[in-house]
């Protein structure tokens, strides 16, 4: 299978300010990808380089194989949904209206089908909003705005065939535990069929339990890329935070679980079974 | 019902997507609404023409047998003097509503106006230089060109103030419309100062807007163009919709974020300016009838733009018929009308919204 998204040596400037310098990054089809760093570390301005947002000043990104920006959009949003941090809607549409705006790309010549609402519908049942089709969109709360807009992602790029791309910024920002948790199990179940997906995430032990592939920005450069287990190091991670951090077995998972603060002098987590 | 092979009829108690359904509901109500609108307003006057006579003459220009009895002279009032007026009155009411939605779904913002884009001022500005200068070269279309010159000439100056990198900043776009509408309503003044008193009463009139230039030619000339902006305005409804989201979100959805902006503004510049062009500045139309159209059915731009179009028609019809009976034989203003039902009901809007944000 072809690489579904890479970048080589982006750099980004604004003014005087560096914003990325020298950022490599590949990402595979059944890949989860998720970016990790601290506030203003570059992380968004990367994920706006990839959704093709800001153009690419020096460096090149490639997504499918062809150069981002090269192919028709609508044939690009077919195959590629991005999710940015917030969305500000402040009409009243219907929750399924706004899910079925996900389909859009595939009404290029044809008005919307009976199968683009069968496939908004069960967007939205994925997401737990089931029963939620007719709620006014503005009454809704901003977790289950947020999980509107993941079933609008989901619905558009719901076909099974070919390489698919998912990007969402912080999508689980706004949700409860269980639902970030749901959230990632969907992501994890796309990217088992094929896509491959990038996220930028906060929850560093929800990153530990899901990634596949971790990609730690620090002072606009990448000082990590790899499998939760070399990436998520106490060093490393103490390092690109700038805060103490502690990295542990997780107790029952095959994954890294990680404690953050200063270890006060007589805590010992050595009794945690390894 | 008989379901066509490979699919599937909507089993009871499924969710169906209202969109069909509120546009349909929304037709059934308006057209007959417009129609009833157009012939009270057909019927109005010095020579009043009762709706079946109304109805009667219409049948008798196409060769179709009238229903009842009517006189010559009623005929005549009809083809000449109603019938032209009230089309324009259809025309610049779908325009201007048209307009309306598509300028609130661009900045996405409910309380957007084609004003802003500095379509009445610009229109404003070169109608009273033109008056005041007496330039009066082509005749009876000296004043709906200046006006048509005017609105095109603002917006393209402001599209073109709001490029960024080849992009058009919206909010750029906001705010260069707050400061050419400044400019041309100064240059306004101070041509309208410098006016004799003759040309005074042109311009005022002009300001407060009137459907009272009907004529055949008229109507001819800017049916094709406000008809072009209005299909082609519908035809964005989708790119409109995913606007909504924001321009990013839009973009991941495949739309042309700056083609589908380049054609609203130019769309609007068109079908505005020449509803500017014949009737003067009417205020408020395209500004309440979206909202009223969202609140009944919802924002979703299948919807709202077609059915803005036929509320907005009906009701510049309605207005018109005010202005041409409540002062009897002069007539008012037809803006006056609008701003006064229309302002109002801006205000009531704003508090509802205050209300819904503070609860």
């Amino acid at each position: 299978m072809t690489v579904a998204l890479e970048v080589r040596d982006l750099h980004c400037r604004l003014g005087e300010t560096q914003l990325l310098s020298g950022i490599h990054l590949t990402l595979n089809p059944g890949e989860l990808t998720v970016v990790i760093g601290r506030n203003g570390a570059g992380k968004s301005t990367l994920f706006k380089h990839l959704a093709g947002e800001l153009p690419c000043q020096r460096g090149e990104i490639r997504v499918f194989g062809a150069p981002l920006g090269s192919g028709s959009k609508a044939e690009l949003a077919r195959r590629r949904a991005v999710l940015p941090q917030t969305t500000n809607l402040q009409f009243a549409y219907e929750a399924l209206e706004v899910v079925m705006l996900g389909r859009l790309p595939h009404q290029q010549n044809r008005p919307e089908s009976r199968e683009d609402v069968r496939i908004a519908r069960a967007c939205l049942e994925r997401v737990g909003l089931e029963g939620y089709e007719g709620r006014n969109y503005l009454t809704l709360s901003g977790g289950e705005q947020q999980r509107v807009h993941f079933a609008r992602a989901l619905a558009q790029i719901h076909e099974n065939t070919g390489s698919r791309l998912l990007l969402l910024d912080e999508p689980t920002s706004a949700l409860d535990v269980a639902h970030q948790h749901k959230a990632l199990r969907i992501v994890k179940e796309l990217t088992r069929e094929g896509v491959a997906a990038l996220l930028i995430l906060h929850d560093l032990n929800l990153v530990a339990q899901y990634a596949d592939k971790v990609l730690v920005l620090a002072e606009r450069q990448a000082i990590a890329c790899g499998s939760p287990h070399e990436v998520m190091t106490s060093d490393i991670l103490s390092r690109a935070f700038g805060f103490p951090m502690t990295t542990v077995p997780h107790p029952w998972l095959d994954c890294p679980m990680i404690v953050s603060g200063a270890r006060p002098r007589e805590a010992s987590l050595e009794q945690h079974p390894a | 019902m008989q379901s066509l092979p490979g699919e599937r009829a909507w089993a009871v108690g499924e969710y169906v997507p209202k969109v069909q359904s509120k546009r349909t509901q929304g037709l059934l109500l308006l057209v007959p609404f417009l129609l009833m609108c157009a012939v009270a307003s057909l019927g109005a006057g010095a020579v009043s023409i009762s709706p079946l006579q109304v109805i009667s003459i219409l049948l008798s220009y196409v060769g179709l047998p009238p229903l009842t009895e009517f006189s010559e002279q009623q005929s005549a009032v009809l083809f000449v003097i109603r019938l032209p007026r009230v089309l324009l009155g259809v025309l610049v009411g779908a325009a201007l509503s048209v307009a309306g939605v598509a300028l609130q779904g661009l900045f996405r913002n409910p309380l957007a106006d084609p004003g802003l884009l500095g379509v009445s001022s610009g229109a404003s500005l070169t109608v009273s230089a033109v008056t005041v200068l007496k330039l009066h070269v082509l005749g009876f279309y000296t004043l709906p060109l200046a006006a048509f010159a005017g609105s095109l000439g603002a917006i393209l100056l402001i599209s073109s103030l709001a490029q960024e990198n080849g992009k058009t900043q919206v909010t750029m776009m906001l705010l260069c419309g707050v400061a050419i509408n400044a400019l041309c309503m100064a240059g306004t003044g101070l041509f309208t100062y410098l006016s004799t008193d003759d040309q005074l009463r042109t311009l005022t009139f002009w300001q407060l807007g009137s459907l009272s230039g009907a004529t055949w030619p008229l109507v001819s000339t800017i049916a094709p163009l406000v008809i072009l902006c209005s299909v082609g305005m519908v035809s964005l409804a989708n790119p409109l919709n995913a606007l909504l989201l924001g321009e990013a979100n839009a973009g991941h959805l495949g739309i042309s974020v700056e083609r589908t902006k380049w054609l609203l503004v130019a769309f609007v510049a068109l079908g505005v300016g020449s509803a500017v062009a014949v009737s003067g500045m009417i205020g408020f139309l395209g500004l309440v009838v979206p909202h009223l159209v969202r609140l009944w059915l919802g924002p979703n731009h299948r919807v709202l733009l077609p059915l803005s179009a036929l509320l907005g028609a009906s009701l510049l019809c309605l207005a018109d018929l005010t202005a041409r009976t409540v002062v009897v034989p002069s007539e008012l203003p037809i803006g006056i009308v609008t701003a006064l039902a229309g302002a109002p009901f801006f205000l009531y809007l704003l508090l509802r919204q205050r209300r819904t944000h503070a609860s």
